[in-house]
């Protein structure tokens, strides 16, 4: 039989390395300046792009959607053609990926700085940046499922099924929060008045913390085991995690609007499957 | 409270997709073997210690 040759693209992961680095870097120095801001008023340097209401949010989109954003991508172009033996589908859907998403975090702290803003916490860009992340979202997507559907490798890694998971959710959460209606180039209106666009806000804000979270998990599924050099110490528990943690996390995000106007039975039910996130690996042990 | 409703069918459109998806895999027989698929990921290290060029026959 004819031996097979393909080699691994380290360029991708590295690119997205250094990026995770410089925004974390970035993102980092914000949150301790708006830390700072809280102490010493002075801090916000009497001008209007400095000021804690604009440094905040750049903060937070920094580190969350740059430096974490940017860490996932790095991980996941770096561990899916290993897992699964094939390069990744497309390199030029890889490259469009990176530079679209570093553009995207350009203008996200531009447009921040100068005072255009949603509002929506997490969710502060304006639509024609929320079409972009859009976009590059599909790029991903499509890469990530073109590497699957041309693996030569039969068995899909749990860590496989988290970057799944995670993209999949993301998607939706992005565009069903972003529902709205754009009154200029930079201002939009959500489609979504009082309680309602609370609870669509915070469905996909606690979702936020599962962009921090599942993707990561699925990294720790294949970068722990690769470091220690043992395999994980039960593989059938990690996925009973992934298939237990993707029919209930979704639903967390009532948990952010206890006491307020919407209706107990909905406080309730988010918050009884967020305590179920904590009973089902329980669960799954016994 | 329509936004209920789209949260709810929205949710339940991932739930639907990835009940699919179990079963597909289960039918699949993914899980058929749970020793051999992480142990397999501890070896390609040679793989990319040689210049990036990985060999599988």
């Amino acid at each position: 039989m004819e031996l097979e040759k393909f080699s691994y693209d380290n360029k991708i992961p590295k690119m997205f390395a250094i990026a995770t680095v410089t925004w974390g870097v970035v993102g980092m120095l914000a949150g301790v300046l708006a830390a700072f801001q809280l102490a010493f008023p002075a801090l916000n340097f009497n001008l209007e792009f400095t000021t804690f209401g604009r440094v905040r949010p750049v903060h937070t989109n920094a580190v969350i959607f740059a430096f974490v954003g940017n860490a996932i991508f790095t991980a996941v172009y770096y561990s899916m053609p290993r897992l699964l033996k094939t390069p990744m589908w497309s390199n030029a859907l890889s490259k469009i990926h990176f530079w679209g998403w570093q553009l995207i975090i350009v203008a996200a702290a531009a447009t921040l700085l100068a005072g255009f803003t949603t509002s929506k916490e997490y969710a502060e860009l304006e639509w024609p940046i929320d079409i972009a992340i859009t976009l590059i979202w599909v790029v991903f997507g499509i890469n990530m499922m073109g590497t699957i559907l041309t693996r030569r490798e039969r068995h899909l890694y749990v860590a496989i099924w988290f970057y799944l998971g995670s993209w999949i959710t993301v998607a939706l959460l992005h565009i069903v929060n972003s529902f709205e209606m754009p009154v200029s180039g930079l201002k939009s209106y959500s489609w979504y008045a009082g309680v309602q666009d609370a609870l669509v806000q915070w469905w996909y804000g606690h979702n936020a913390v599962f962009f921090l979270t599942t993707p990561f998990l699925g990294m720790m599924y294949y970068f722990l085991p690769k470091a220690a050099n043992r395999p994980i110490y039960s593989y059938r528990l990690s996925i009973v995690h992934f298939w237990s943690l993707i029919f209930i996390y979704i639903w967390a995000g009532p948990h952010h609007l206890l006491y307020t106007a919407l209706p107990e039975w909905a406080q309730s039910l988010g918050t009884a499957l967020s305590v179920m996130l904590f009973y089902c690996p329980a669960g799954a042990v016994c | 409270m329509s936004i209920l409703v789209i949260t709810a069918i929205a949710s339940l459109l991932i739930a639907g997709f990835f009940l699919a998806a179990l079963i597909w895999s289960i039918k699949d027989g993914q899980y058929e073997d749970d020793y051999a698929p992480p142990n397999r990921i501890l070896f390609d290290e040679n793989n990319t210690k040689t210049n990036n060029q990985s060999t599988w026959s």
